[in-house]
């Protein structure tokens, strides 16, 4: 790795991310994290959610702040729109973890970046949500991101680096693939 | 109790390697063999199998192809032949229908048991072979009965499948090499590709394994690589050693009429689902292919053979649906067969020191595995990236040979 010796500076300390890696690979309990969120509702489909605490390197562990979120559902379903539909959420995170992913891999492969821009789009037929038709999902009919990347870099690295960084995002791969979800009533 | 400085456990073309460079160094040797020389190309491969490298590459310490066609690709029938015919020229003490049961550690001797009495050594050669065991992920459990599971070891060929569609799991050269024969055996066929390595056959009008070779990308080192246990766990290249040099690719795949799906990730009640990454694994293996076509590009223009070469080209993208099928209703849909072309693992159950790490693999320093006197030959990517192919392992075995005799205080 040269990161010591290069000038490239896109605000990721990868030599720490590599060393964890490291430490993490002898110690693979510490790897375990559990990642949480609150959530109180406020009235109609608005919610207020909060992140604060997590569990990772084996003790609790907090953000520098806690962090708020409202949800809720546009106008046009008849709601008073205080917040992003949940769905969009969804968007948000993916957007989020990929963006930091290129960002670190660009680090880590010396590319500097100058701006990154993303915009998500995901086509949604809500007969299923309306339980109007049963063979319409719920969800997603698929998500579709759009990076616009000024780097100092050819096409093929910069679309190696949106590669790699689907190929390490976590919310990439929730999405992408199951995950059991069990909700209880306590 | 029998004795020997050094034993070798496996009689292929590593065992054999191992034997020969033994014998240049007159360290006294056996090698121990469970059934008899190339003994998993013998009984654990398929009708259709021939080597991912053309001939003129096939190569061992002290020998070489020698035959007519050094641009084809031999078949297994060829390929135990071909090492058969190196145990004679090499002369091996050989113990064949021994299997070893137990290695370990008696105070400074090494015990090898075997189904033919103990051997008391101070080295060992682990040349067992690194496809061993298939390895079947454990989603394979959640399968419903009624569709049968075939692993790279039971197949032979598609007439032993039932009738009805078959889904093959995973698209390393076994997987696209399966998939393409069971297809055109009349069966429909859906591929699942996770991760995968694509590669054509031929460019700029050479072997592909010419220019790796050329390049020197074969050459490369466990220091070349960022991660080399990825490098390590890498499918095998999408390759296929046949007489038409054609290429096998996902997009030949699609052309056929073979069905592609994202990787494999889970089976609930009957319906196997799927990852909808498949876009992302294929820009992956496509963009990779470009960066190696350009380091081969970029010798090409600095040899001196320049100008005996087609002009450079560059190969359609992977072609993936608008949005593939995310789920399969296997017994809805009358799939007869899963196919599980999901890699082999070595098998090491009957070697009792600490030399394996969490996850099973084999801790080894280029082939010195970390106990006195134990090396290991044979495995992919061991020392270099060419120590996953036959002719890798002439440099490997002077390697670790060298080592061992240091070891046994023969060295000079």
């Amino acid at each position: 790795m040269s990161e010591e010796a290069s000038s490239v500076n896109n605000g990721v300390n990868v030599a720490a991310l590599l060393e964890a890696r490291e430490a993490l690979t002898a110690m693979p309990e510490a790897a375990q994290f559990k990642w949480r969120a609150t959530c109180d509702w406020q009235d109609g489909t608005h919610s207020s959610s909060k992140v604060e605490g997590f569990f990772g390197l084996g003790e609790e562990q907090t953000h520098v702040k806690s962090f708020s979120f409202d949800s809720d559902h546009p106008e046009v379903f008849a709601s008073e729109d205080k917040g992003a539909t949940p769905v969009e959420f969804v968007l948000v995170g993916l957007a989020g973890c990929l963006t930091a992913g290129i960002a670190a891999v660009a680090q880590n492969r010396d590319i500097q970046l100058k701006s990154v821009k993303a915009t998500l789009e995901a086509p949604m037929d809500i007969q299923g949500i309306l339980g109007i038709d049963s063979d319409v999902r719920n969800g997603f009919d698929g998500v579709s991101v759009r990076y616009e990347i000024d780097a100092d870099a050819s096409r093929e690295d910069i679309e190696a680096l949106v590669a790699q960084s689907q190929k390490r995002s976590a919310v990439f791969d929730i999405i992408t693939n199951p995950t059991n979800v069990t909700v209880e009533v306590k | 109790m029998k004795t020997a400085d050094v034993v070798v456990i496996g009689a292929g073309h590593a065992g054999l390697a191992a034997s020969r460079c033994l014998a240049e160094r007159s360290i006294e040797h056996v090698i121990l063999e469970r059934g008899e020389v190339a003994n998993s190309w013998r009984t654990e491969r398929w009708e259709s199998l021939t080597l991912l490298t053309p001939n003129w590459q096939s190569r061992l310490p002290g020998f070489a192809y020698a035959g007519e066609n050094p641009d084809g690709y031999m078949t297994m029938p060829e390929l135990i032949g071909f090492i058969e015919q190196y145990a004679e020229t090499v002369h091996a003490p050989m113990h064949t229908g021994t299997s070893v049961t137990s290695v370990c550690r008696n105070a400074n001797v090494i015990e090898v048991v075997t189904t033919d009495g103990t051997w008391q050594c101070r080295g060992v050669i682990l040349a067992t072979g690194a496809c061993n065991v298939p390895a079947v992920p454990a989603v394979a459990a959640d399968m419903p009965s009624g569709i049968s599971n075939v692993t790279t070891h039971d197949y032979q060929d598609p007439e032993q499948l039932a009738d009805g569609k078959v889904l093959v799991v995973g698209a390393s050269a076994t997987g696209l090499q399966l998939a393409d024969e069971i297809h055109h055996s009349g069966r429909s066929v859906t591929l699942a590709v996770g991760e995968h390595v694509r590669l054509p056959r031929v460019y700029r009008g050479r072997d592909v394994q010419w220019w790796m070779h050329a390049a020197g990308v074969l050459d490369e080192g466990i220091d070349d690589v960022d991660d080399i246990t990825r490098a390590r766990n890498l499918p095998s290249p999408q390759l296929v050693g046949s007489r038409r040099r054609q290429i096998l690719d996902l997009n030949a795949m699609t052309d056929a009429g073979v069905k592609l799906v994202g990787r494999l990730m889970a089976v609930r009640d009957g319906v196997a689902m799927f990852s909808g990454s498949l876009r992302n694994v294929c820009s992956l293996a496509d963009l990779k292919m470009g960066r190696l076509l350009d380091t081969i590009d970029e010798w090409a223009e600095s040899s001196d053979e320049g100008d005996t070469f087609d002009p450079p080209e560059r190969f359609e993208r992977t072609r993936v649906d608008e949005a593939p099928p995310l789920t399969i209703d296997l017994a809805g849909e009358d799939f007869a067969t899963v196919l599980w072309a999901t890699g082999f693992r070595p098998d090491y159950s009957w070697l009792h020191m600490p030399v394996l790490d969490r996850k099973g693999k084999l801790v080894h320093d280029e082939g010195v595995v970390n106990a006195p006197g134990i090396y290991a030959l044979g495995l992919p990517f061991m020392r270099k990236r060419k120590s996953s192919f036959i002719h890798g392992t002439e440099d490997d075995a002077n390697y670790i040979v060298d080592h061992l005799s240091h070891y046994l205080g023969k060295g000079h």
